[in-house]
């Protein structure tokens, strides 16, 4: 093992023990209800960035299938009968399956179209199935919403179970991304973000490559609209399919370093207990808004790369600048 | 029969207001490469403009395009000058994606601030009185959108075609470095040129307010239909966009009648994913070489 894979090893294991401690430190429930929703937006954000950072396509659609997981669950419960208490968050790698299979002809078709036009496409893609929800009655119970069973679990420690799901879920979408970026899909992302066309002519398989991201980031995020459902115990179309949310997960991304591993988690954690405060503070949805918009442009405007890149681009220039100081004086010894 | 024909009477008048909210989208995006995703929230903002003039100072709406227009033009010569010419390097288009996104929703939370989200309309006194044309229903405040649209469409192809200003813009759209080669300011073409696709919303919108009931939130069902005309009809292309409006209405006004109005909205995402699957770059929409 090499000693990069160690340190990186060595650094998910940490992250992992902290998140797991948390919410068996931190009794306080509104405190846990934050960690269940920064986990939920720092898992989107990474399943966004696995498919849209590393191949360089925005997807503005991702939360589409969000929804669609939300209710795949939820008309589960209804029709298949999947349990109680923790046995439905077992069904959930099979909902994700599903989804992202079922979305791919759709990806196929859209992918057809290049950058901007993708792009459009998949924003489209978030109004069809907010339109699904609404109209497809006798499933979804249209816009009077759809009620899941209370989860069947402690009071003291309602949020627990919830929260652990998704940790898993960031885990697992942080660890995909870890051994995508390793491996040759990895290789071949990069190289259509780089130059598709170029790519292409060398040999790479760019629309398998690019279904393959698409599938593993469909499966992630349809999952995490699972758990949310099962959380929230109430969803409907609006809800379930919310561009802000979409937004969020695009503006944490993009904050954190779009492309890297670590960057769209570093960037739900800075940002989802902020926009809590803001609408704790704020109360009223409307200034919130205007409040978010401002945030986004800032982030936009102002640090289009990211935190981490920017980060990273600082700490090597102070090592460049310390080591041309240093030759400096080198020099000046020589002359003496 | 006759019902469709109604609903193809119906769909044509309802796409022409389409058409001229989409084609500051699809000229912006011409000359900037830049989706203009606040395009629907712009015209929700002229429809309140266009409201607010009526209520207080009862200002005919129609009458109101007069003064919104120019108000709104200005507005995108701001907004392009502060959001969008500040970004830079080849995420550019995409970043822009966002910006005008996050503008959206700006303008979404500033109205919902000052119009709380109870649903408004324009009603002028002529709101609910219809012609009878040979048996069919025509109604008077829908003409009178088509007839305004296509008025401004037909200004719009004129300044594009006649005059110097359109040429320069013309020859952006085609080919930004060889105009600019050729002496076109290409920073004036595009700052102006944005405005124009702001005004076009902003016309759009004051007849938007009598055609429609609408609150802050509406921008996101305008917008979808919006971005699908303009990917149907082709990236950058005006006459595209027109066609794609008029079918989009058609199509909609004829499932409302013959199959059910709840999948009306639905059927031209239907169409516009069938259409993709054969023209990847929609009707009239060049092939994207590089980007």
């Amino acid at each position: 093992m090499s000693r990069a894979t160690a340190a990186s090893l060595v650094r998910g294991g940490a992250f992992a023990a902290a998140g797991i401690a948390f919410p068996f430190v931190v009794h306080a429930a509104w405190i846990v209800n934050i960690g269940v929703l920064t986990l939920m937006y720092a898992t989107l954000a990474t399943a966004w960035n696995l498919f849209s950072g590393y191949t360089g396509y925005i997807s503005l659609g991702q939360v589409a299938f969000f929804g669609l997981g939300a209710y795949t669950l939820g008309i589960s419960f209804e029709h298949f009968g999947i349990g109680s208490g923790y046995n439905p968050l077992f069904a959930l790698p099979v909902v994700g399956a599903g989804v992202a299979l079922a979305s791919l002809p759709v990806a196929w078709i859209a992918l057809r179209t290049r950058h901007m036009t993708f792009a459009i496409v998949t924003l489209t893609l978030l109004f069809v199935v907010q339109q699904l929800a609404f109209n497809l009655h006798s499933l979804t119970h249209g816009s009077s919403g759809l009620m899941l069973p209370t989860p069947t679990f402690d009071i003291a420690s309602y949020d627990r179970p919830f929260y652990l799901a998704m940790l898993a879920l960031l885990l697992a979408a942080l660890g995909l991304c870890w051994i995508v970026l390793r491996s040759k899909l990895g290789l071949m992302l990069l190289a259509i973000r780089e130059d598709e066309e170029k790519a292409r002519g060398l040999g790479v398989r760019v629309t398998g490559a690019k279904l393959v991201a698409w599938w593993l980031s469909i499966a992630i995020t349809a999952m995490a609209g699972g758990v949310w459902a099962y959380y929230l115990t109430f969803i409907y179309p609006e809800s379930a399919v919310d561009p802000l949310v979409m937004i969020g997960a695009v503006l944490m991304t993009f904050l954190g370093g779009r492309g890297t591993l670590w960057g769209p988690a570093i960037g739900a954690f800075v940002l989802v207990p902020a926009q809590q405060y803001l609408l704790t503070r704020l109360g009223a949805s409307e200034l919130y808004l205007v409040g978010y918009s401002a945030v986004f442009m800032v982030v936009l405007l102002v640090l289009p790369r990211g935190i981490l890149p920017s980060l990273r681009d600082a700490i090597e220039r102070t090592r460049e600048r310390r080591r041309t100081h240093g030759k400096r004086i080198t020099r000046r010894e020589a002359a003496a | 029969m006759h019902n469709v024909i109604q609903a193809v009477i119906l769909g044509v008048l309802i796409g022409g207001v389409y058409a001229l909210m989409a084609s500051g989208l699809t000229l912006v995006f011409g000359i900037m490469k830049v989706i203009n995703v606040a395009q629907g929230a712009l015209v929700i903002l002229a429809a309140y403009l266009s409201y607010a003039l009526f209520t207080h100072l009862h200002v005919d709406p129609f009458l109101s395009i007069l003064v919104v227009t120019p108000a709104m033009f200005v507005l995108g010569v701001l907004v392009q000058v502060v959001f969008v010419r500040t970004l830079r390097g080849p995420d550019a288009s995409e970043l822009s994606l966002l910006v005008t996104w996050a503008l959206a929703l700006g303008i979404e939370g500033v109205l919902s601030v000052i119009f709380k989200t109870t649903f408004r309309a324009t009603n002028p006194s002529y709101a609910n009185r219809s012609w009878d044309v040979l048996g069919y229903q025509v109604s008077e405040v829908r003409v009178l959108a088509f007839c305004a649209s296509a008025v401004l469409l037909l200004l719009l192809s004129v300044l594009l075609t006649r005059t110097r200003f359109g040429r320069s813009v013309r020859a952006t759209v085609q080919n930004p470095t060889a105009a600019a080669l050729l002496g076109v300011d290409e920073r004036r073409v595009s700052t102006i040129g944005f405005g124009i696709g702001v005004s076009m919303a902003a016309a759009a919108g004051a007849v938007y307010g009598v055609l429609y009931p609408f609150n802050p939130g509406s921008h996101y069902d305008l917008i979808s239909r919006l971005l699908s005309i303009v990917v149907l009809g082709g990236l950058g292309s005006l006459g595209g966009a027109v066609v794609a409006a008029l079918l989009m209405g058609v199509t909609e006004a004829v499932v409302a009648v013959e199959i059910s109005p709840t999948w009306a909205a639905f059927s031209f995402f239907v169409v516009l994913l069938v259409v993709l699957l054969v023209r990847p770059q929609g009707i009239f929409g060049l092939r994207e070489r590089t980007l």
